[in-house]
């Protein structure tokens, strides 16, 4: 796992309190939004985005950028590539 | 036999365009929204557009709408879903003392669980008074409900000025709007909530659907954790005719409200003249302005209202007498003892809920019977007796 620090976002998805398959189904919807090199912040509590998300950028062709642990959730961040 | 029905806040009839825009999803639309295939994603869609009218109706976005089972569970998911989702900022919900059991309970629920919860009391009328309710935040407070308006008294209760207090302390604010959605306007945007119940029972769809309505980024645990239904918030496969017929009641009722406000409250305003005019020691409970349109509420002296209510069936009357599960249970409506009506009083206590389907000769039917019915139970009244003996 990659982790980082103060990392900038372009947009945020919260899908705290959401679990399998929200976790990927909707960055995917939110990552059309976005243009190419921007970065897109997921904040889970989900204990299996930490593989999933991961997995599912490498899958899809994005960049995982790396993820922080915040007080109550995980912020993963993802850099759309394609 | 004559058969007058008063009891809307009870349930209404599913209206006739309402089961005919249903009526195809029960055999030949009858896929699964979730499914892949055309005959799933068709209805997905068509659910979507379901999503919409609600939303129209109180101003929301579709995408802000969870389609629920009921209002109760719309209730129980704003208290619960909120208190589990923000268990780590604080541990301290304020609900009004004459919430409907479905928020009352959920917040019960969570005294159980170290949650500490203030029931804020009110006034004569039924009113919440925002500077109580601004005294009662702590820091630890996390969610606020006060209902649209009271279902047994019809008092409205001043939300926007509840909700502005909420916003400023950073306290998450929910309304239970299942007695006024249909019935007033109800706009989430005005109202400035965060969260807001309704229900199809108020809005001529049938039983079983309701709606929550919740703004955007607002955190939410699920109580019915599942698949992708609602987006990840409720699981479960979608009550698909069900709501339809929501969709399509709220569809109906956006463009009516204005008409259908000043008919029932004409109507109301002729019963509860009436029923003042005839009936002596009688209480007309709620507030005497700030009520919905069609909500006639009393407390009748030496009567009880569970025997009331059983003459007036015998004469084809339906009405009710408060709160269903409050009476059934043999207890004193929680309602009727927060706005400090004496527990004898509160026996006596009768409540109609008119809609735009009551006609003035029904009116007059009830003002020609309930006399009698009153005294008839009056003369087997020992108190009564003591009183007119004294």
């Amino acid at each position: 796992m990659k982790f980082v620090k103060n990392q900038p976002s372009d947009d945020t998805l919260d899908l705290v309190c959401r679990m399998c398959p929200l976790h990927l189904l909707e960055p995917g919807e939110k990552i059309k939004c976005l243009k190419k090199g921007q970065v897109l912040e997921v904040l889970t509590d989900y204990d299996g985005a930490l593989e999933d998300i991961p997995a599912w950028c490498e899958k899809c062709g994005q960049e995982f950028i790396g993820m922080e642990e915040d007080e109550d959730c995980y912020k993963l961040y993802i850099r759309k590539t394609n | 036999m004559k058969r007058v029905y008063m009891d809307h806040a009870s349930a209404t009839p599913v209206r006739k365009p309402v089961v005919e825009a249903m009526l195809p999803y029960f055999d030949q639309h009858f896929g699964n929204p979730s499914a892949v295939y055309d005959m799933g994603s068709k209805i997905k869609q068509v659910m979507e557009e379901q999503r919409a009218k609600v939303a129209r109706l109180i101003g929301a976005k579709a995408e802000q709408i969870i389609f629920t089972s009921s209002g109760a569970e719309a209730n129980n998911l704003a208290i619960k879903g909120v208190s589990l989702a923000g268990q780590k900022k604080g541990n301290h919900i304020i609900v009004s003392a004459i919430e409907h059991h479905s928020v009352l309970n959920s917040a019960r629920f969570f005294e159980r669980m170290n949650f500490e919860v203030t029931f804020l009391p009110v006034d004569e009328y039924g009113l919440v008074d925002p500077e109580r309710l601004l005294g009662a935040i702590r820091p630890e407070t996390i969610l606020v409900s006060v209902m649209h308006a009271n279902n047994e008294i019809g008092t409205i209760e001043p939300i926007p000025e509840l909700a502005v207090i909420c916003k400023e302390k950073g306290v998450i604010f929910h309304t239970d709007a299942v007695a006024t959605v249909g019935n007033i306007p109800v706009d989430v945007n005005e109202l400035n909530v965060d969260l807001l119940s309704l229900s199809g029972v108020s809005l001529g769809a049938p039983k079983g659907v309701g709606a929550l309505y919740f703004r955007d980024k607002l955190r939410l645990m699920p109580l019915i954790h599942g698949g992708i239904q609602e987006s990840g918030r409720r699981g479960g496969t979608e009550n698909v005719p069900a709501i339809v017929g929501l969709g399509k009641a709220s569809e109906l009722a956006a463009g009516e409200l204005t008409d259908k406000m000043n008919y029932m409250q004409n109507l109301r305003n002729l019963l509860v003249a009436g029923i003042q005019e005839r009936i002596d020691q009688i209480k007309y409970t709620g507030h005497p302005e700030k009520r919905l349109p069609g909500h006639a509420s009393f407390c009748i002296g030496a009567i009880e209202g569970e025997a009331l209510l059983f003459m007036l069936n015998q004469q084809g009357i339906y009405v009710n007498t408060g709160s269903a599960c409050a009476s059934k249970a043999l207890k004193t409506s929680p309602v009727l003892v927060a706005i400090g009506i004496p527990a004898d009083l509160a026996q006596g206590s009768i409540v109609f809920t008119i809609h735009n389907s009551n006609t003035v000769e029904e009116i007059e039917y009830v003002l020609e019977k309930l006399p009698f019915a009153v005294g008839k139970l009056r003369s087997l009244s020992p108190i009564w007796r003591e009183k007119a003996a004294a």
